[in-house]
């Protein structure tokens, strides 16, 4: 399979917290993204969706298993090799606020990458800049201005401006959007899909607005309390999902007509979203779920293909 | 831009002669005036000859009045205690005393204080930061006369290393330099220390990890650049305090610098000293405000724009 870009083996992010308590913000999960494709990953907060993201891209290191980046193991990287990944490998921060330096020009922020990856000279950087601003749809006279004199979609646009800055192959997009106005989250996802056309982008887009994430991912990943719980293709995920917490989250999309929407059935759950640090034994969804048995409770589900390119994490999902 | 710095300087004017004024009543508010123990054995004639002198025999406005009219003219007058030495004169004199030894405690335990947080807070919870903070609490609960009479019984008494006292020699600098410096490594040790844990937490610093910055390149360039912010405040205050919190240092180690000079007036109601003490110690801090906002403005782009105007 050498058209995956990334593949991600058994990964698990733990912190300590407190006393002896660990939480679990990452919990064996696999995946894996396509060449050229996005991967929507989808969850309630805290569920480990941004860990995982920044722990692929060794933002965070690893507490156990493996991130292959072209094939190679990103935690053994070193040096030229680790710059090398840098480059390939950006993200997209959820927040257009804090995620750049209150210090530094616009200008300054883009080219910072350029700086330690390439060896522009000062007139290059220069045209690269402006280059990046028309393509994020900005004027090249951002560059002399702070990120404070901008708004939040203009920030965002220079956060993937920064992103862009080093011709990544691959782009985490941690929420890019969910910091933004509506009327301004459609321009920056055309943007992304846009971009994505033209460089051959391959994205993992993490966020909690599952039309959004319909929209523009060719696969999605659903994960609850740090596993993943199912992964498949878009279009399947949405109209025939299989796992029952994936059934619950995609019965509560908000349809815009109401007369499709009273029809609609709403699943409901009981209780709350159990703590990441005492999670439940087994499936940690069976606090939660109509169908739990006493397997449920002892044997920890793995992600098992029920259908070609259909994976889920449920004991008593049947292959089709 | 110009604008606002003529705006400044009006209020810093407005400032000085608040102070000048609540000070002057201030001060002869207090019982007892600068001739009155030693006038007391003197003929009726030449007291009120004395009291003619210095303007004291005027209406009180009356003499405030004067006084302002000095001070317009940078004119602040004589001492009274010591006769023939102008009050300019002797701030002239003992200022780059307590300047000398005051600042240079102030870079030295500036800059171990804030290399000290640097260290805490990139070992945060490991034994580095334990000590660090310890050494903070210590600085910043011993008092300065303790720590002086330690020092002096240690190195001077003990060892005898170093003098004790006295004014003259570049070793009489070191315990006093050593004393002040002590302060301004706990206050910078812990504001260093809790501004870059803040700052570290900024996406910011993701943001210059996920570029591929070196760690060594993001805490210096974006760490470091915008912890020191905050730390320009305090030391602003700290340049004052150079002059005004030496009073017990240079008492205990008998450096004739203005803390010292500043006591002994207050104690012999030396009215024009006083005053005069008082005026400078008011200008330099409204004038050390104005150099750190300015100092922010060049620092914090986010400043700039919102008080050009």
């Amino acid at each position: 399979m050498n058209d995956r870009l990334i593949e991600v083996k058994d990964l698990c992010k733990f912190f300590k917290v407190g006393k002896g308590n660990t939480l679990k913000a990452v919990d064996h999960v696999n995946l894996y993204i396509n060449k050229g494709e996005t991967l929507g990953l989808v969850g309630e907060s805290g569920c480990g969706k941004t860990t995982c993201g920044r722990t692929i891209l060794r933002l965070y290191d690893a507490t156990s298993g493996q991130v292959l980046f072209d094939g190679k193991d990103v935690s053994k990287m070193r040096g030229k090799e680790l710059l090398e990944f840098k480059k390939r490998a950006q993200i997209i921060f959820q927040d257009p606020y804090s995620s750049l330096d209150p210090r530094m020009t616009i200008g300054e922020i883009i080219a910072e990458g350029m700086d330690v990856h390439t060896n522009y000279t000062a007139k290059e950087k220069d045209a690269k800049i402006a280059e990046l601003l028309n393509s994020v749809g900005m004027k090249e006279d951002f560059a002399n201005r702070f990120a404070h004199e901008l708004s939040g979609g203009q920030r965002q646009r220079i956060g993937i401006a920064r992103a862009l800055a080093v011709n990544p192959d691959f782009i985490v997009c941690d929420e890019p959007i969910s910091a933004l106005d509506v009327s301004i989250q459609a321009q920056v996802v055309n943007l992304l899909i846009k971009l994505q056309r033209e460089r051959g982008l391959t994205y993992l887009f993490i966020s909690h607005d599952l039309s959004m994430v319909r929209h523009i991912s060719d696969r999605v990943g659903v994960m609850y309390l740090g596993s993943l719980v199912e992964l498949t293709k878009s279009k399947e995920i949405f109209e025939n999902p299989r796992h029952p917490y994936t059934k619950v989250l995609m019965s509560a999309i908000p349809v815009a007509d109401p007369e499709i929407d009273g029809e609609k059935k709403r699943i409901e759950i009981k209780g709350e979203v159990p703590s990441p640090i005492h999670a439940p034994s087994g499936c940690k969804f069976r606090t939660r779920c109509p169908y739990a048995t006493e397997v449920c409770a002892q044997e920890i589900p793995k992600l098992r293909e029920v259908k070609e390119g259909h994976f889920v994490a449920c004991h008593h999902c049947n292959e089709e | 831009m110009f604008k606002y710095t003529i705006k400044r300087i009006c209020y810093m004017i407005i400032t000085l002669f608040a102070v000048a004024t609540i000070t002057f009543f201030l001060m002869r508010s207090i019982p007892g005036d600068p001739l009155a123990s030693m006038a007391r054995t003197l003929p009726e004639q030449t007291k009120a000859n004395y009291y003619a002198k210095y303007g004291l025999d005027q209406p009180l406005f009356t003499q405030y009045l004067m006084y302002m009219k000095g001070l317009v003219h940078f004119d602040l007058g004589e001492s009274i205690l010591y006769a023939g030495r102008s009050v300019t004169g002797e701030i002239a004199r003992t200022s780059p005393i307590s300047g000398m030894v005051g600042g240079t405690a102030l870079i030295i335990g500036t800059l171990i204080g804030v290399v000290l947080g640097i260290i805490a807070a990139l070992k945060k919870n490991r034994w580095p930061d334990y000590i660090v903070m310890f050494i903070a609490i210590l600085g910043a609960t011993i008092p300065v006369f303790v720590l002086a009479s330690l020092m002096q019984y240690v190195f001077a008494v003990k060892l005898g290393w170093l003098p004790a006292s006295g004014w003259g020699k570049p070793s009489n600098m070191v315990l006093p330099v050593i004393v002040m410096g002590f302060g301004s490594v706990a206050t910078y040790a812990r504001y260093i220390k809790s501004s870059m844990l803040d700052t570290l937490g900024q996406d910011y610093v993701l943001t210059a990890r996920a570029k591929g910055l070196s760690e060594r390149a993001v805490i210096l360039k974006h760490v470091l650049r915008n912890s020191l912010l905050p730390a320009v405040t305090i030391f602003s205050s700290s340049v004052v305090g150079v002059f005004t919190g030496a009073f017990v240092t240079e008492k205990m180690f008998s450096i004739p610098g203005i803390g010292f000079y500043y006591v002994s007036s207050i104690n012999n109601n030396d009215y024009t000293m006083i005053m005069g003490t008082t005026v400078f110690y008011a200008a330099l801090f409204i004038i050390m405000q104005l150099v750190v906002d300015f100092a922010y403005m060049i620092l914090d782009p986010r400043i700039r724009v919102s008080s050009g105007d």
